[in-house]
């Protein structure tokens, strides 16, 4: 049964992964990304992990996908991109190459390795499932007690993320031109001042 | 019972996928989602070696990796959408500057 969940999830999300680098329109890649993650989020739960898989498809699949859709659709940029066009001579040869040497690189490492990690945990891995705790309580005494203070950093991160975006985005009240010129100007950046 | 050997190729699969493509596309808006795909093949190893060490501390790894993607995409979606509003057409290769 597990493994016939893996295989279909992890058919989903290769499928959705490169959806998002292939496709050519922004909102078919957001939508192939939240395929991707629900297909992580039932791996989640293969592994156990339940309140993880929770919280995979509340935060990315119901906030950071969301906020992707709507910056796209805000910003209007929901036309297609031509990607026949290579811009760097090479680039994307290159890239696929790089690529492939480090996926090469990590999969060897991981089947050397993991042998490793079996034999450390064959004595364990029938106690996993017979813990008496459930995954959210063990998640929160490890987090509460161990990580407590880079939990609080967290705190201090996000209040710093949401300044940070709210001073980027607000529109200055000097220095500041209207509107409608902005919208003209080209990319060029030497336009400005 | 699925090996972790099958999570983990398939854990650098997507991380590979995710890096290919952020070498590759010019959109910010979808090298941000590769930059999310390679945090969440990420997630994918901590969970794996978290039932495999039988340590639920990968789980609070994810956790935290987690709240570090969401503070990234917002920081990283208001410079997009900064910059978008200068410069309409603006690519990332345009904007190898830090010019004001």
């Amino acid at each position: 049964m597990e493994a016939a969940v893996f295989i279909v999830c992890a058919a989903i999300v290769l499928a959705g992964s490169l959806g998002v680098v292939l496709a050519r329109n922004p909102v078919h890649a957001a939508l192939s990304l939240v395929g991707t993650l629900f297909g992580m989020a039932v791996l989640f739960l293969n592994l156990e992990a339940h309140f993880l898989a929770a919280v995979q498809i509340i935060v990315y699949a119901g906030a950071i996908v969301v906020l992707f859709l709507f910056v796209i659709m805000l910003l209007g940029v929901d036309r297609l991109e031509d990607i026949s066009v290579e811009p760097i001579f090479g680039q994307r040869v290159l890239a696929i190459f790089v690529g492939l040497v480090g996926f090469g690189l990590g999969a060897t490492y991981i089947v050397v390795s993991v042998a490793e990690v079996q034999n450390t945990s064959a004595g364990v891995a029938s106690a996993y499932l017979t813990r008496p705790l459930s995954n959210l309580h063990e998640i929160a005494e490890v987090l509460f007690f161990d990580y407590v203070y880079a939990f609080e950093a967290t705190a201090v991160l996000l209040t710093i993320s949401v300044v940070g975006a709210v001073v980027m985005t607000r529109r200055m009240a000097r220095n500041q031109q209207p509107e409608n010129q902005l919208t003209n100007q080209s990319s060029n950046t030497a336009s400005e001042d | 019972m699925v090996s972790s050997n099958s999570y983990l190729v398939l854990s650098a699969a997507v991380f590979t996928i995710g890096a290919v493509g952020l070498m590759v596309r010019r959109n910010p808006l979808i090298m941000f989602m590769c930059v999310e795909l390679m945090l969440n093949a990420v997630n994918l190893t901590f969970i794996t070696f978290a039932r495999g060490f039988d340590d639920i501390s990968g789980q609070v790894a994810v956790l935290f990796v987690l709240v570090v993607a969401a503070a990234e995409v917002v920081v990283g979606l208001a410079i997009v959408v900064a910059i978008k509003r200068r410069w309409p057409l603006a690519t990332a290769d345009d904007l190898s500057e830090l010019r004001g």
